[in-house]
Order: C-alpha cells, then structure tokens, then sequence
C-alpha cells in the first residue's frame, strides 16, 4: 500500500495536539462531518483523527451518533457535511468497495456471514482462491484454520456457520474483515457477544494490529475494555463530539459521565439479603440434548440466581432446554409439583419464562408494533368473545412503558426501530405481562448502553423484591456479581461450582469457568 | 436518569406501508378507467355482474391463500382440489341418497365443506407434523387430487344427471337476493370474514407472528404449527366455498376443472400486496387482485388490441410487474 510521506492536517488543531500520544502519521481523519436523516441531524460536525499505530475509541450512548460515524467513515454512509482525508489529501468514498480498496475495513456489529457455507467458505466469499478452474478449499481452509488459531479459538472452518455459537461466527466475521489488506481497521461493538476469554484474544489482536502500524477505530459499551486496548478515547452525545482525551487520563466512570453528561448513580442498586425460604424451583439432573449436562440447582423466592462460563458451556442450551425450545429431559419441580415442559406454553401455564438472548431474531417481531409485541405471548388475557380488546391492550401498552421506562416518542413505531436498550425493557414487558413466578433472563444487557442497563439492573433486582425467583445468564460476569446472591458457573455443558456472597468474584469465576487456575486472568481488566 | 437516549435513526419512513396497501386498489380502478374507455359496453351493470362473478372462484380461494401465505405457507394443490371437491359433490348428487330436493343440495353443500377441510388438514399435517417444505407437500396433493377427480370420472367429466336438481342447484350462481347475485355476496361474505379473522382475532395475530418470524412466535409461547395447520384447514373451506358456487355454474367437473386457478390465486394474493415469505396479509388485497386479473381477462375479450388467447401472458406479466412495483415501493434493494 503506497504511503507518501508525513503529510501533516492544518485543518484539525485538536488532531494535530502535542499531547498526540501515539506519533505515528495521521492516516485518517474526519473534518467536520454532519449528517442528517429528514429534518433530524444524527451527526453535526464532528472531527476526529486516526493516527498510523492508534487505538482510538468512539463511545457514546446508543442515538448517540457512533454507528452513523462509522458508517461515513467505511463508505456505507456520505455525509451531508463535512469530508474525510486520507494521508492528509482529501477524498470522497464511493462505497464501502472504494474505501475497502483504499485499505479501511469495517467489521460489522450484526452478524453478515452467509448461513450454510463454512467459515473458510465466508473468509474467501467473492475472493475464492482458484487451483486452474477449481476453488482450492485446502488451501482457504488452512488460511482460515490459521485466521481464526490467532483468536485462540477451534472453530471447525469446515461446517457450516449457522452450526457455530454466535461468539464463533462473530469471531469469523472478524477474521473475514482482516483477511482484507488493510491499514485502518474499524470495529463496531466486536465483544457484544463474547466472553471474557475471547474477549481478551480479540484485544490482543488489535494491540497486535497496532504494533503493525495499523490505525484502530473502536466502537464499544464495555468501558473496562476501553480503558484497556484504547490509546485515545472520543466520547459523543447527541450526534456532538463532547470529548477526545488520552485513555490513560480516563477512568470508565470519567467516560461514562461524559456520555450522558451528567452524574452515573451507581451501577448496580443495592443488593437485598439473600432469601432463606425454602427452594420452590428446582431441577435436577436436567440435560439438553447432545449436552452431558446433568444438572442439577434450585432456586428460592426473591433469589436472584446468576449463571456464569464462557461461550458453549451450555447456559442458554440448558435453559432452552428446560422450557420445551429444544430437546432434552431431566426433572423440574416447582412449588412442589412435578414439571414437564414440551413447549414454552407449558413453562408459561407453569409461571415460569425465558427471556431469549437472542431478542432480535427469537424474542420480538421487529416489523410488529410496541403493541403487538408486548401482548403477543398474553393475548388470551386480551380476547373479548372473539376479538382482541384493542382498548385494554393500549392501556396494558401505556402501563408498561410506564413501568419500564420504554422510551418512545411515537407508541406506533416498530420494535426493530428501537434501540437496543428499549427492546430490552419490551422484551421485560413482554414476558412480566404474563406475572411469572420464575423468570430466566439470558444476557439481559447485551448491547445496551450504560443508562439502560442501569435501568435494566433495577428491574431485575425489583422482579425478585416481588417474591419472583429471578435467573439471570450472562457473560459479563462484572454484572453477575453486581446483582446476583449466588453465581453457579458451567463448563464444557456441566455445571463445575457456585460462588456465593465473599466469593463472588471475578477470579473464582474464570478459575471456574476455565478450569485453569489464572489463566485467563486479566480478561476483563 | 438520562434523557439523552434518543431513538437510532431508521432511513425507512415508518408508515410507507399504507401507500403499498392502496396500491392495490388504485390499479384495480386505472383498469377500470382503460376497459371504460376502450369499449362503453365494459361499465355496463350486466358486464360488471359477470366479471364479478366470474371472479368469485379466484377470490374466494384467494382469500383462504392470503392466509396460507401471511403464516408462512403455500398451497399449491388448490385448483386440483376444487376439482376433486367437485366430482365429489356431483357424484353425492347424483347418488339420490336423499329424495328432499333443498334438503339434497343442503346436504352437498355441508358435505363439500367437510371435505374441503378435510383436504386442507391433510395438507396442514403433512407440512407441520411432516416437517415438509408446503411447496413440496401441496405439489404432492395437487397430483394426487387431479388424478383422483381423473379417475372419478373414468378419463371423462362428472356432470348432474337429474335435470331438476340442476335447475335448483343453478340458482346459486344465476340467482340473486335484491339484485345482488349470490356470487358477489360470496365473495364479500368470504372477505369480511377472511379480514375478521386476520386482523381482528388473536389466531389471526399469531397467523402474522408466526409468517413474520417463526422462532419469535415459539419463544412467545405460540403453537406454531397449530397455528399453520388450521390456515390450510380455512383453505380448504374456502376451496369448498368456491366449489359451492362453482358446481352450478356448468353442473359438471372434469380434468380440466380449476386448471391454473393456484397461479391465479397466488397471483391476486402477491398482486394484493400480501407479502409471499410470510407476515404480512392484506385479505382486501387480494380481492382487488383476484378482481385485475378478471377484468383484465374481460377487457381483453371485449377489446381487439390483443388475442384474448394471450390472457395468460398478460396475467403472468402482471404478477411480475407487482413484485417489481412492491420492492421499488419498499426501497431499493
């Protein structure tokens, strides 16, 4: 990639600033880039500068401008101001094939690997390596093998993707962007779906890419991990650049309170006792198929139970299970009754629900309204003779925004036009409407922004305030131990230990989850 | 707490939905307009009848599609099932099992529903519990119903011998109640209850929800393929509807009874704006495509600008221009 030599901006003094840390040359900048949709304007004149050899983080709440960034700066996206310079000379992207053939690549949030071809299949999509007439699979298998070898991670290249966990394809996305030479490399929110121990290979990737000389833009809600991998940190509120400082003079608290512009209460509400009644759901040697879970745990009324371990340690599988979503067997009781549950219908019936991962693609219809997807698994209660009473379902739709602070300006948007955060608290409403006596949730805050998760936190400890067992699965194990009285942790499909009140805590969890004492410490630090 | 969260933009204008519902209707009455102006003949009441109940076949089955379709399915077996259905109701008439003329007609009549729901839950069945492909299952049961009708009648037609039940039974699509021919009352009938239970009803909600996203509709507690099932059963007593009205019509069903009406039908349900993967359903739609695909078939008979031998390109034409019309209505892509 030719490079011509140190070609200085005048136009940014904040880039050009003495306090640069990293002193590599400006590769790319932004000047004043504004972009509107209609009457609203998503992004007004924000300028920031990328040098050779930087990790410079965007972070910010959700609307609060960052993804729009990043669309104008990989060529999804023109701007309606503004412009970006590439060494100092100005260009206009044409597409994302133009600014990928000037060397910037985007790895995408959402998942965009074709389902039932293989990750080395996906790596080489468009660009397959040929043997005279014939794709040579041997040879992109090994690319691929190797590709993803530097994550630390087995993937199987060879089976298609859709068989893979969420944090495998995320991590074959990642690799397919870099597999594209490359000199600024820009990532939009790449740990959403990780765990810590994938996490903490993907930052050593980026550091490794910095050591190459490549400039890192760096999108993320993990503020911890920003800390960690970022050289310089830009924070944006309402569409605005409200700061660029050094990583090192930032605390994650110092970022949060610049991306919502005031004062963070404290993360995590106080914790309640642990209850001491008696058990009223338990399971016991419970597995899901293909799994040799035989697990076995119960949980008390007002208990809020976490479930801790690394991608593919079988949470969400075991739970799926549980509630009739795939095959499996094993005993539940709850308030003493013998349970077998073929259907999430059944679990329903029984009181209890499970609040899918997965809220885009299994939790709400995104081309539905508010409405209709906050009654869709309780329409029953809103039958009158034959029809749905469309009153009470408006008022069951303003009391639930109400409860679940769903911030919505317009009560007949769609659920795919929500943040994340708000389709979070619908996907709460949704099942509360059905007033469970145990909820499971599954990563409650995957994705979301600080506020909402704070919110999201209080919900959930108010859910068990009201008598509910409350299990929450996830992989940020800084909220596990946040909220919940006890955290049992799995492995490789079993269930390996449990950590309670003094123990809680990040250490006793990765030896756990890893099974190696200390190996993956430092991953969230 | 914050009020700094606003809501992502989103490109897509948010109710641009109700211009791909009108459009439907607006060019239903642009035909309209042509056939006027190319023969007078085209606007007057007799005319108008006819079309509407020569349309009745199409747009009953296609309503019963609408909702085949919106959760997810297809059915392609419903032009063969109408035959099949149809040699059964004359061969029950034919039999003499009952000497009371208007109790013998009630009678085919119930017996023609029964079957056609019948046929609809075993297309229903075999792709929910079968975990068959819908395309694949009904083109099945198309082959196994035309052939049956085939062999019903021995290679030939099945045609109502007694020729006072023929004039009894004729009344139901030649007469008419105030002036209103019953075909025309069918298809309203079919429609406001095809709409009463898409949009009214909480089976006709988690109809949507299942077309829209199967995995969602699971994890919500819905029986999936309860819900698809019973779409094919309605199916197929929109199938029996038709044959009720059909049967006077020529008081006879052969191999070549209902050939082609699947397309047809399928044609009004995508012309109708009906989205063909599934979610989302527009039942009055569909009527309006059943009824361009009718009048466009009697302007061009009336008309001489083209061979009305040509009516299946142009109908074939028009389900290609409505799914181009569709995507550029939602955006490019």
């Amino acid at each position: 990639m030719p490079r011509p030599p140190e070609t200085r901006s005048q136009s940014l003094p904040e880039a050009a600033d003495p306090n640069g840390i990293v002193n590599g040359a400006l590769v790319l900048e932004a000047v004043g880039l504004s972009r509107s949709f209609g009457p609203i304007e998503v992004l007004s004149d924000v300028s920031i500068a990328v040098r050779a050899g930087e990790v410079h983080a965007i972070i910010g709440e959700n609307g609060a401008g960052k993804s729009t960034l990043m669309k104008i700066m990989s060529g999804h996206l023109a701007p309606t101001r503004g412009w970006l310079k590439i060494d100092g000379a100005r260009i206009d992207l044409k597409g994302p094939v133009d600014a990928e053939r000037r060397g910037i690549v985007l790895v995408h949030q959402e998942i965009m690997l074709a389902p039932d071809l293989t990750i080395a299949e996906n790596m080489f999509l468009g660009r397959e390596m040929r043997r005279g007439a014939l794709v040579n699979d041997r040879e992109m298998n090994r690319r691929a093998e190797k590709a993803m070898r530097a994550f630390g991670v087995e993937a199987p290249v060879n089976v298609p993707v859709q068989r893979l966990s969420i944090a495998q394809r995320q991590l074959a996305q990642i690799a397919r962007a870099l597999a594209v030479p490359h000199r600024i490399a820009i990532f939009d929110e790449p740990t959403a779906s990780l765990t810590p121990v994938e996490t903490t290979a993907l930052l050593r990737l980026i550091r490794e890419l910095r050591a190459k000389g490549v400039g890192v833009l760096y999108i993320s809600h993990r503020l911890e991990e920003v800390k960690s991998v970022a050289d310089t940190v830009t924070v944006l509120r309402d569409g605005k650049r409200v700061a660029t400082r050094p990583a090192s003079e930032l605390e994650p608290l110092d970022m949060a309170r610049l991306m919502v512009g005031r004062d963070l209460l404290a993360l995590y509400p106080p914790r309640a006792p642990a209850p001491t009644g008696e058990p009223t759901f338990e399971v016991s040697h419970f597995a899901a198929a293909g799994f040799d879970q035989d697990a076995s745990f119960s949980v008390r009324p007002g208990e809020i139970l976490g479930f801790s371990g690394l991608v593919g340690a079988g949470r969400t599988e075991l739970f799926e299970a549980l509630f009739g979503l795939r095959k499996g067997g094993g005993k539940i009781r709850l308030n003493g009754e013998a349970q077998q549950w073929r259907d999430a219908r059944a679990g329903m019936r029984a009181g209890a629900v499970y609040l899918t991962e997965d809220r885009k693609s299994k939790g709400l219809l995104l081309e539905e309204t508010i409405a209709t997807n906050l009654t869709l698994a309780s329409l029953d209660e809103f039958q009158r003779g034959p029809l749905i009473d469309r009153a009470k379902e408006s008022r069951a739709l303003d009391a639930a925004i109400q409860r679940f602070d769903i911030r919505v300006g317009d009560k007949n948007l769609l659920a795919g036009q929500m943040s994340g955060g708000n389709q979070q608290k619908l996907l709460l409403a949704k099942m509360m409407q059905l007033n469970p006596r145990v909820v499971v949730i599954d990563e409650p805050t995957r994705g979301i922004d600080i506020g909402a998760k704070q919110q999201i936190y209080r919900f959930i400890v108010a859910l068990a305030a009201e008598g509910r067992s409350v299990i929450v699965i996830s992989s940020e194990m800084a909220e596990l131990i946040g909220i919940c009285h006890r955290i049992i942790v799995m492995r490789n499909g079993r269930i390996v230990g449990e950590v309670a009140g003094e123990a809680m805590n990040e250490h006793a969890i990765v030896v756990l989850a890893t099974g190696v004492s200390a190996s993956a410490q430092g991953a969230r630090s | 707490m914050t009020q700094a969260v606003h809501e992502a933009p989103v490109a897509a204008p948010r109710r641009r939905l109700s211009v791909s519902a009108i459009a439907p209707f607006l060019a239903l009455a642009l035909i309209c307009a042509l056939g006027a102006l190319a023969n007078p003949r085209f606007l007057s009441f007799d005319n108008i009848t006819n079309v509407l109940a020569r349309s009745t076949f199409i747009a009953t089955i296609a309503v019963g599609q609408t909702l085949v379709i919106t959760g997810g399915g297809l059915d392609l077996s419903v032009g063969a099932m109408a035959a099949f259905i149809s040699g059964l109701t004359i061969l029950f008439l034919n039999s003499g099992l009952i000497d009371s003329m208007p109790l013998l007609i009630v009678s085919a009549m119930a017996l023609t529903l029964a079957v056609g729901a019948l046929c609809g839950l075993f297309n229903g069945l075999t792709t929910t519990i079968g975990k068959i492909e819908p395309f694949i299952v009904t083109l099945g049961t198309m082959g196994i119903f035309r052939s049956l009708l085939t062999w019903l009648a021995q290679g030939g037609s099945i045609t109502i011998r007694n020729n006072d039940v023929r004039a009894a039974y004729r009344q139901v699509y030649f007469g008419d109640l105030f002036g209103a021919p019953y075909p025309v009352l069918v298809i309203l009938g079919v429609a406001v209850i095809g709409a009463f239970i898409l949009y009214g009803t909480a089976y006709g909600r988690h109809v949507r929800a299942v077309g829209s996203n199967e995995d969602v509709a699971r994890y919500s507690g819905i029986n999936v393929a309860r819900v698809r099932t019973i779409t094919y059963v309605l199916q197929g007593l929109c199938v029996a509807i038709a044959v009720i009205v059909y049967v006077p019509r020529l008081s006879s069903a052969s191999a070549a009874t209902g050939l082609g009406w699947e397309l047809m039908a399928i044609t009004a349900v995508v012309v109708g704006g009906t989205r063909l993967k599934g979610g989302v359903g527009r039942v009055w739609g569909t009527i309006a495509g059943a009824l361009i695909l009718e009048v466009i078939g009697n302007i061009m008979l009336l008309s001489n600008v083209v061979s009305e031998y040509l009516i299946g390109a142009v109908q074939g034409a028009i389900i290609i221009i409505a799914m181009l019309a569709q995507r550029g209505m939602s955006g490019s892509r």
